[in-house]
């Protein structure tokens, strides 16, 4: 008898979880460099905290962004080395709800500790502890799109070798409206403003990405693996 | 229906024979449409009562703009052609727009910056289509990037073909978040441009040069094409017999 769908996503998610917890150093590295990123910034700009609020937004997501593009190094890569992978496109299950759940379990495991990580940030950068639960929501929601973008350029850079630098080139330029919706919302949140506008603008992101991205990332594996 | 016509527009020689034949229709016309473009443009034109002689880079400036966007959109076309029905030369089309499209970014880019220094006075300021065409650049380096960086032709096509897809249905998302942040973050110094009707003896010379560049692009198109079908059909006999020839 064929495993269902959602016991197959259930399964997948909870492989990926286990084998994360097995090895706490891929949780645990993408947030040591979240926050040495988030740190250049008082060592190379001010110390002042004033001045370091009003560039606090644009810090953290620039910090989130490139921390989740080194994360998705742990996306593909030992599953495709050890052949998963293959077994995911040969189980006769959706590979793209395999990848859904793929990503999903990336998620958990690295947008949404960055996103609990980021108050701590922020205080080290002078905003007020009433914008927290705003940017972590903000960071929460944002880190979704990252991670499904981060997917489909993952899939695509399967079969380059060493190919770092082109998957940054591939996923940075499409990750910009998730940049501009999210600095504006932590913005908003370090003012005390209604934030409301651009949350609703990265949910429409998140949802768009969680509709298409694990098709577009399915199509990219299976030519990844060829 | 007669699919015919259809499977051989999927054939390398036939491709090839047929851009050669279609090259000067369109080199020639755009030739001509260029050169009564610039002639209108730079000497009949009026100069314009705020900008002076100024306003004239935009002759230039854009149909490179509008050719950017409309190659990435022919591009990712061809490139979902060339998935869809595994038509190779669809995905050749695809590759010889790429490198076109990346140039008339920069062209639009480094006109708009000549233009800023004298209206703005300063090369560049983060004027939201300024920005968007800085991340439409960036979007062809990453598609030329994958097609380098994967060494096997077919499976360099088909990636690039879910790249190019992708950032066509991004293209229109980054530019709203542009505009949008753009927006919020309105320089005071930045002149606001709204767009008052142009006189017909400034507009005239601007469309021929649109047409002018966009026939211009489908004659370099084809030469490109030609170039990269013999490259990858190069063990063909046909090809070989086209190069000794």
């Amino acid at each position: 008898m064929r495993t269902s769908i959602l016991a197959a996503l259930w399964l997948v998610l909870r492989r990926d979880l286990l084998l994360a917890f097995r090895r706490p150093g891929h949780i645990v590295q993408p947030l040591a460099f979240f926050a040495v990123v988030a740190m250049l910034f008082p060592l190379g700009f001010t110390p002042e905290l004033a001045r370091l609020r009003d560039i606090a937004p644009g810090v953290l997501w620039v910090a989130a962004l490139l921390s989740s593009l080194l994360a998705l190094e742990f996306l593909f890569r030992d599953d495709a080395q050890d052949g998963t992978l293959e077994q995911f496109v040969l189980s006769g299950q959706s590979l793209t709800a395999l990848l859904f759940a793929r990503t999903l379990s990336h998620w958990l495991l690295t947008g949404l500790p960055l996103a609990l990580m980021a108050p701590l940030l922020g205080v080290a950068l002078g905003v007020p502890l009433a914008a927290m639960p705003g940017i972590l929501g903000a960071l929460a929601l944002g880190t979704v799109s990252l991670s499904l973008i981060g997917a489909i350029g993952a899939g695509l850079t399967l079969g380059v070798r060493r190919g770092g630098v082109l998957l940054s080139l591939l996923t940075l330029p499409l990750a910009v409206p998730v940049l501009v919706f999210g600095a504006r919302a932590t913005e908003l949140a370090i003012q005390g403003g209604a934030m409301a506008g651009p949350m609703y603008l990265l949910a429409a992101l998140a949802v768009f990405g969680l509709t298409l991205a694990p098709l577009a990332a399915a199509a990219a594996v299976r030519i990844g693996l060829e | 229906m007669d699919w015919t016509w259809f499977h051989r527009l999927a054939s390398p020689p036939y491709i090839y024979r047929l851009a050669a034949t279609l090259t000067p229709w369109f080199a020639w016309p755009a030739g001509l449409l260029i050169a009564a473009g610039l002639y209108g443009g730079l000497v009949l034109a009026p100069p314009d009562y705020q900008q002076g002689d100024g306003f004239r880079i935009i002759y230039v400036h854009a149909p490179s703009a509008w050719l950017s966007l409309m190659i990435y959109s022919v591009m990712a076309t061809a490139a979902a052609v060339g998935l869809i029905w595994r038509m190779k030369v669809a995905h050749a089309a695809a590759a010889s727009c790429a490198g076109i499209g990346a140039w008339f970014t920069v062209v639009s880019l480094v006109t708009g910056m000549l233009w800023g220094k004298p209206m703005w006075g300063t090369y560049w300021v983060w004027d939201p289509r300024l920005t968007a065409q800085l991340i439409l650049l960036f979007l062809y380096l990453g598609y030329m990037g994958l097609r380098s960086g994967i060494e096997d032709t077919a499976r360099a096509d088909r990636a690039s073909a879910v790249l190019a897809i992708v950032g066509v249905v991004n293209i229109p998302i980054i530019r709203f978040s542009v505009e949008w942040w753009n927006s919020i973050h309105q320089a005071p110094s930045v002149m606001k441009m709204d767009r008052p009707s142009m006189p017909a003896e400034m507009l005239i010379p601007l469309l021929t040069m649109m047409v002018g560049f966009t026939l211009y692009f489908a004659a370099i198109m084809l030469v490109r094409l030609r170039a990269e079908i013999l490259r990858r059909e190069r063990s063909a006999s046909w090809a070989r017999e086209v190069v000794a020839s």
